[in-house]
């Protein structure tokens, strides 16, 4: 009943794909650090320490000062916090404030708070030097030309609708995680995002994007951009493609103009932001 | 007297009189449920009496109305549409034509079983101090006599008359502040109620107690993790036992010939650092057998000795008489673990019978003679399967004495990349030592709930139903769904299996082929386990689904 020509993954396949994504941010646009980053739990990708930076010196310097040691019993170089352990409790107080105290409410998207924490843990060993910053106007220019993403995403009315749109990507993936997909689309590809290629009973054919699936329905967006929803009693064929449709930019874009386009996509927060 | 005066004392009369008619169950017996009635529950199926159906907690009911054949005219009855947002996880009783249902947090209703008309209800606020870990939910109440029980997410226990909706006593079972909370539906033996504690994400002491049914007050107390002088204790490296967890968050069974509960326990604490516990940590993830009068431990079994992976067993041990080859009756109980293996205990002694992986797992290899896992831990960064939720969890299983077969809701192909630290204890601040992250960055997380979209897929894991032979171990059928699943499964004497998911389907399948016979879409992440009854020879089954209940039964031809 439910054909499936790609089966589920083996065990050992899941593991290789998160080892995958780390190897390829580590070697795609880490310049920053030495030691090539180990795929575990707890670990912090360098494009989310970079941008965390980023957003550190935008808002948190003034108070707590380029060392983070400038408020009373707060060391953040050295991981001394007052409210806080966990990176969850982190990203709480970062976003919630602290009742009382100078430390007001912040609106953050989750891309930044994933940044700041990231950048706060690996303060004391971070090369600032060593860090390649991107510049959000240059990369438009490469989104838009050299890149060519218009093609198949799109931006509030512009562009095409066939692959996931970006208008809100910077509140809805991290940093570390956008980089990884410049670097290797199909590693990083969330898997409900995979193509599909479909043959009904009745032969007609679609290629497309999965939208959402469960036992016995799947909805995709086809190459024509038509929403349709399928009953996999009717489906002789029902592909999902673990290969990404969109190219890597690992080769075809430098190292800063990576940057450049992930800082632009870090700017991406919706039709009135 | 005014014309309005005598139009309301005409009503009023009127009201009087239709009721008889129009609403009180025509099979209302006098003095309510007794604890016989508990014990004979199978004499009246037309009921649902206690959380998991009758004492053996088989989730199986003799109705036979509804069959393989005639399924398909299920037909929606009625809808019960709950206020609140949180998940729904109770399960209904059914008394003689009357629903009592709760609602999370901590309100309970009395509904018209055949129409969904509501009666009373009764909603009691939590403290603000209670903290449970992992929603504000309630899994239903217990009835003796006329009067219901319900355990609060503040750790109380109140009784309420069935009658009226009021409150007749309340009971504080431990403090909220620390951690504690009752989310179970409470279990009622002799003149006895009783209850157990969640909140093993918090570092409390687990404990399962019991109270007296008329007054509230505690009869027996039986610690989860053994104090200082009682056996087992030496389980426990220097003080961990103080915050050990092995906390109690689901309905035990009952065995009346033998007069044992058994329960399912939680896991140790901190969650994912076995290293600040050293030692077996009894009797965090086992099944105890306690003495209902005394609280008193008559065996207990082990499944998940220093677990370090949140390997709760608070599954519903399944009580099962089972012919053996000499014809003499064998009595089991029947244990899917969330740790990913299916158990056959003895359920006289404890002793170990038979015990194999209903899902592919790689923390342990097997298990040996005793039953005693042989760990195989994973390396660090390296995905272990099953993940944290486990390879089943809280939901209910099901037995059908007619196929033999037990059945229950599982999780396949789902790892977690479990990371240990070390963890300070603070009264009623979680204490979990470490993190379970999702093999794939940016995958889907074990949530408790689901929104529309599906983010699991076959690259994070998916969900089953399966049908296993307690004879050999051996899985009969499988029943594979793309989403992972958290409701529970009915069977019936005609040989249907209900259950649904986290999709929002409710559907029937063939007990016997596991071969899909009907489905509904109801919209919404199905979360309890559906049940079944009966008013005037019609059968109905009850599930919920999203924020209602939905009510089924034959269309008439």
């Amino acid at each position: 009943m439910r054909t499936r020509t790609l089966g589920r993954r083996a065990l050992a396949a899941a593991s290789l794909v998160a080892f995958g994504v780390a190897v390829a941010a580590a070697g795609g646009l880490t310049t920053a650090g030495a030691a090539a980053q180990e795929a575990h739990a707890g670990e912090y990708l360098q494009a989310d320490i970079s941008f965390g930076m980023q957003v550190y010196s935008a808002n948190c310097v003034g108070c707590h000062g380029p060392d983070g040691d400038v408020v009373d019993g707060v060391n953040l170089r050295s991981g001394q916090f007052r409210n806080a352990n966990s990176d969850q409790e982190l990203m709480g107080v970062i976003a919630g404030g602290v009742e009382g105290t100078a430390m007001l409410p912040g609106d953050y998207t989750a891309s930044e708070l994933t940044g700041l924490v990231a950048y706060l843990r690996t303060m004391g060993d971070f090369d600032p030097a060593g860090s390649m910053t991107g510049d959000a106007a240059r990369g438009e220019a490469i989104y838009n030309g050299k890149g060519d993403c218009a093609s198949c995403h799109r931006i509030g009315a512009e562009g095409s609708r066939v692959a996931p749109n970006l208008t809100t990507i910077a509140t809805m993936r991290t940093a570390g995680s956008l980089a990884a997909t410049l670097a290797n689309p199909t590693e990083a590809m969330l898997p409900i995002n995979r193509s599909v290629r479909i043959v009904t009973n009745d032969g007609t054919r679609y290629n497309g994007r999965r939208l959402n699936e469960d036992t016995y329905t799947v909805q995709i967006v086809d190459e024509n951009e038509r929403l349709l929803s399928l009953e996999k009693d009717d489906l002789r064929e029902y592909a999902i493609l673990t290969e990404s449709a969109m190219p890597s930019y690992a080769e075809t874009l430098t190292d800063q103009e990576r940057a450049d386009v992930l800082a632009f996509l870090l700017t991406l927060r919706g039709i009135n932001r | 007297m005014t014309a309005t005066t005598r139009f309301l004392a005409a009503m009023s009369a009127l009201l009087i009189v239709s009721l008889p008619f129009a609403v009180a169950a025509p099979e209302a017996q006098e003095g309510g449920v007794t604890f016989e009635r508990l014990l004979n529950a199978a004499d009246e199926p037309h009921n649902w009496l206690t959380y998991s159906g009758n004492y053996e907690a088989q989730r199986h009911t003799a109705l036979d109305q509804i069959t393989p054949a005639n399924v398909d005219r299920l037909e929606l009855q009625w809808v019960f549409q709950a206020r609140s947002l949180q998940v729904f996880q109770t399960t209904p009783l059914v008394v003689d034509g009357m629903m009592y249902l709760t609602e999370a947090p901590n309100t309970v209703y009395a509904v018209d079983a055949e129409h969904g008309r509501v009666f009373w209800r009764y909603e009691y606020t939590p403290s603000q101090e209670s903290r449970p870990c992992c929603g504000r939910v309630n899994r239903g109440v217990a009835i003796l006599g006329d009067t219901l029980f319900m355990g609060t997410i503040d750790a109380q226990l109140i009784a309420i008359d069935r009658i009226s909706g009021q409150p007749i006593w309340q009971t504080a079972v431990e403090r909220p502040a620390a951690g504690y909370a009752l989310t179970l539906a409470p279990l009622i033996v002799k003149d006895k109620v009783i209850v157990s504690v969640a909140g093993g994400e918090f570092g409390i002491r687990g404990f399962i107690s019991a109270y007296d049914v008329e007054t509230g007050e505690e009869v027996w107390k039986f610690y989860t993790i053994p104090g200082p002088g009682e056996p087992g204790h030496e389980t426990w490296g220097g003080d961990s036992w103080r915050y050990g967890g092995a906390s109690a968050w689901i309905t035990g069974s009952y065995d009346p010939d033998v007069d044992l509960i058994y329960w399912g326990i939680g896991n140790p604490g901190p969650d994912w650092n076995p290293a600040q516990r050293p030692g077996d940590n009894l009797y965090s993830d086992s099944v105890v057998a306690l003495d209902p009068d005394t609280g008193e431990l008559d065996w207990y079994f082990q499944f998940t000795p220093n677990d370090p992976y949140d390997y709760d067993s608070v599954q519903v041990p399944v009580l099962v008489d089972y012919p053996a080859q000499d014809g003499s009756m064998l009595k089991l109980m029947l244990f899917g673990n969330r740790n990913g293996f299916f158990y056959v205990l003895n359920r006289e002694n404890g002793q170990f019978i038979n015990g194999q992986a209903f899902i592919e797992l790689n923390w342990a290899e097997g298990l040996d003679d005793n039953g005693r896992p042989i760990f195989t831990p994973q390396p660090p960064g390296a995905t272990t399967y099953p993940g944290v939720q486990g390879g089943t969890n809280w939901y209910s299983p099901s037995y059908s004495p007619s196929t033999r077969l037990f059945y229950l809701s599982a999780w396949e192909g789902y790892g977690s990349v479990f990371e240990a630290e070390e963890a300070e204890y603070v009264e009623g601040r979680v204490f979990l030592g470490g993190r379970p992250a999702p093999p794939i960055p940016g995958g889907a997380l074990p949530n408790l709930a689901r929104g529309h979209i599906n983010t699991w897929t076959e690259a994070t894991g998916t969900g089953a139903v399966i049908a296993i032979d307690p004879a050999t171990g051996e899985q009969r059928w499988k029943y594979d769904m793309t989403d992972v699943t958290s409701s529970g499964i009915l069977t019936t004497a005609t040989d249907v299996l209900f259950t649904g998911n986290r999709e929002g389907y409710f559907h029937a399948l063939d007990a016997r082929t596991g071969d899909l016979l009907w489905r509904r879409t109801l919209g919404g992440m199905i979360a309890n386990g559906p049940i079944s009854y009966a008013i005037d020879g019609r059968q109905y089954v009850a599930v919920a689904s999203g924020n209602g209940l939905f009510v089924y039964a034959l269309r008439d031809e």
